[in-house]
């Protein structure tokens, strides 16, 4: 833009002396930091993940060690059937929670977009549990299902589950015990991504569709969801990636149990390394795992057409 | 409107007055919508979103052993002991030194980005977008083994600087997008009118921009804060001494204690959400135009 401009306009010889007056170096000094941190701070982590995935590499087994080929990956795909199981839980975990995070976040969004009395209350209320860390979610869930002190407990009074289990130990509950838990702090997020959006919508196509007769849900299917397209594409992919990736809620709220019933291939990942030490293991793993994301997100944007019409 | 003009007629056509005011008042669609279809949705999600911030209170504020609905009556014994026993107190400091550290660092090198990005056509700015957009879906728990090399080869494993180090990392990648957005709504001719009466362009662009910056800044800073206040596996996996530990990592030693104490685990948990509310608190207004100033539309 700088370089266009100052070519634009040749004849001001001191305006660009002065506004130019490192033009060359100054951008890149300005994306130095941000980029030699970046570069030795995931580039270099991303790459020697690759290059460890080919290693066997554990450092409690150092007589091990060395490179190993394929052999991590074979083991992956032929002897191991825990990858499986994580692979299958982690799209379940993902298909669900993003669905029902778009669904309640799009009705919630669409409800504090209109006005009406205690809507700045109501706002800052229903979107709290956004700033509430995934820790801390787990603390909150613990407590609400506690078997002996929880809400459960109350429930099970008026007829809804049993007494004396906690939904977070039990094989057939805990699913939607951690989806519920996981909603609660992650439905506010959508909500406030696509309020951000629908305020942007003009309100003068409403008018118009009023004066043509339009039903509230005719005016919501042709205006309101047409323009926030590109915004749902967008944020529901970036959860979608932040669902799959991020183990803080699942790691301390079941740590992937009981009997690995809620473990997603990342949990499974860290587990590996953390645990077992295994970092060529782990290393495959999440050379699998990239992978995997990166055919999906491509799958997904070619889907739904993204970025055809915007560059 | 209508109803004032109503009584200065006559008092006969008042009956036609409402029939007359109520397609006017119904005119735009977004206030159409009958009360309770808002207020039932909303009071049944406001019923899931509260009640499990009251429990956490509930725990926190009621004596040992009590079953009351009522956190009555109070004590601060779970508090007390969460604080001094279980070191919350000194988790609390690491997580502000954390915090603030992560909130200045990513802003200043997200600004810097940001601008380059804003205002600059360079040979690699297409890639550098590129690589801020592929970043976003690096999973910064799965280089967990990888980063922890990085920081034991500069022997920052122990030290707050790593988990400094690898939050502000994971947040540049949006910081940055989201400042370049918020600077090209700022005019360019604004900055060009300030070189023309003598100033340089850093001193242009502290006097013009950045005042117009506030907004966007809080809000970039703000997330850094919270990200890395909420954060909890970096701080897990690259401090294993106990004075250096951060707030999650206290929340889920509690949580993962042989016998759970509700009481501590509730407590503790108020503590680790305190600053973050009072963030939010100030932020309300300013997150949802930060956002609809191009969170989205990178």
């Amino acid at each position: 833009m700088a370089q266009a401009a100052a070519v634009a306009k040749p004849p001001a010889p001191p305006r660009r002396r002065r506004a130019s007056a490192t033009p060359r170096r100054l951008p890149y000094l300005l994306i130095g930091p941000a980029a030699l941190l970046m570069l030795g701070f995931i580039a270099y982590p991303v790459i020697s993940v690759f290059y460890y995935s080919l290693q066997e590499y554990n450092p409690t087994k150092p007589w091990r060690n060395g490179f190993a080929g394929f052999d991590n990956f074979v083991k992956i795909f032929t002897e191991d059937p825990v990858f499986w199981d994580t692979l299958v839980f982690s799209a379940k975990w993902v298909f669900v929670e993003v669905g029902l995070q778009l669904l309640f976040g799009l009705a919630l969004a669409l409800i504090v977009n209109q006005t009406f009395v205690g809507r700045g209350i109501g706002r800052a209320m229903v979107f709290s549990p956004w700033a509430v860390s995934g820790v801390l979610t787990s603390a909150i869930w613990v407590l609400l299902y506690n078997s002996q002190t929880g809400v459960t407990r109350y429930l099970a009074d008026m007829g809804i589950g049993s007494y004396g289990t906690s939904w977070l130990s039990d094989t057939s509950t805990v699913f939607s015990a951690a989806v519920v838990a996981d909603l609660w702090r992650g439905v506010p997020f959508f909500a406030i991504l696509i309020l951000a959006d629908l305020q942007s919508v003009s309100k003068d196509l409403y008018e118009a569709a009023e004066v043509d007769g339009a039903s509230r849900l005719k005016q919501f299917w042709h205006i309101t969801l047409p323009h926030l397209k590109d915004a749902i594409i967008l944020s529901t992919l970036l959860r979608a990636v932040w669902e799959f990736n991020n183990v803080d809620l699942l790691y301390t709220l079941t740590g992937g149990g009981p009997a690995g019933e809620t473990t997603t291939l990342p949990l499974y990942i860290a587990n590996t390394s953390v645990d077992a030490h295994d970092f060529g293991y782990a290393s495959a793993l999440t050379t699998v795992a990239f992978v995997i994301l990166l055919f999906c997100s491509i799958v997904y944007l070619r889907l739904s057409k993204f970025g055809g019409e915007n560059k | 409107m209508i109803t004032k003009e109503a009584p200065a007629a006559a008092p006969a056509p008042a009956p036609v007055a409402p029939a007359a005011a109520r397609p006017g008042k119904k005119r735009p669609a977004w206030d159409e919508v009958p009360r309770w279809q808002i207020y039932l949705p909303l009071g049944i999600y406001l019923v899931f979103t509260l009640i499990p911030f009251y429990w956490i209170l509930l725990f926190a504020l009621r004596p040992t052993g009590s079953t009351s609905l009522v956190p009555w009556p109070m004590t601060t014994e779970h508090f007390e002991k969460v604080w001094t026993d279980r070191g919350f107190g000194t988790y609390f400091t690491n997580s502000v030194y954390v915090g603030l550290a992560t909130l200045v660092m990513t802003t200043l090198v997200a600004l810097a980005g940001g601008y380059a990005l804003a205002r600059f056509d360079f040979r690699i700015k297409r890639g550098f977008m590129l690589a801020l957009l592929c970043s976003q879906f690096v999973p910064g728990a799965l280089l967990l083994v990888p980063l922890f090399e990085i920081f034991a080869g500069l022997q920052m494993i122990n030290s707050l600087g790593s988990v400094i180090i690898a939050e502000t990392v994971f947040q540049l990648p949006l910081s940055i997008i989201l400042i370049s957005n918020f600077i090209k709504n700022v005019p360019y001719s604004l900055e060009e009118a300030a070189w023309v009466d003598g100033c340089g362009r850093f001193r242009a662009f502290r006097i013009v921009v950045l005042p117009l910056l506030r907004p966007g800044l809080i809000a970039v800073g703000s997330f850094a804060f919270v990200h890395s206040w909420n954060h909890f596996l970096f701080a897990l996996m690259f401090l294993n001494n106990q004075s250096k530990q951060t707030i999650p990592v206290g929340l889920n030693s509690l949580m993962s204690a042989d016998s759970v104490d509700l009481g501590a685990l509730a407590a503790g948990g108020i503590v680790a959400a305190v600053p973050v509310v009072i963030v939010f608190a100030f932020i309300q207004k300013w997150l949802i135009t930060g956002f609809s100033a191009g969170a989205v539309k990178g």
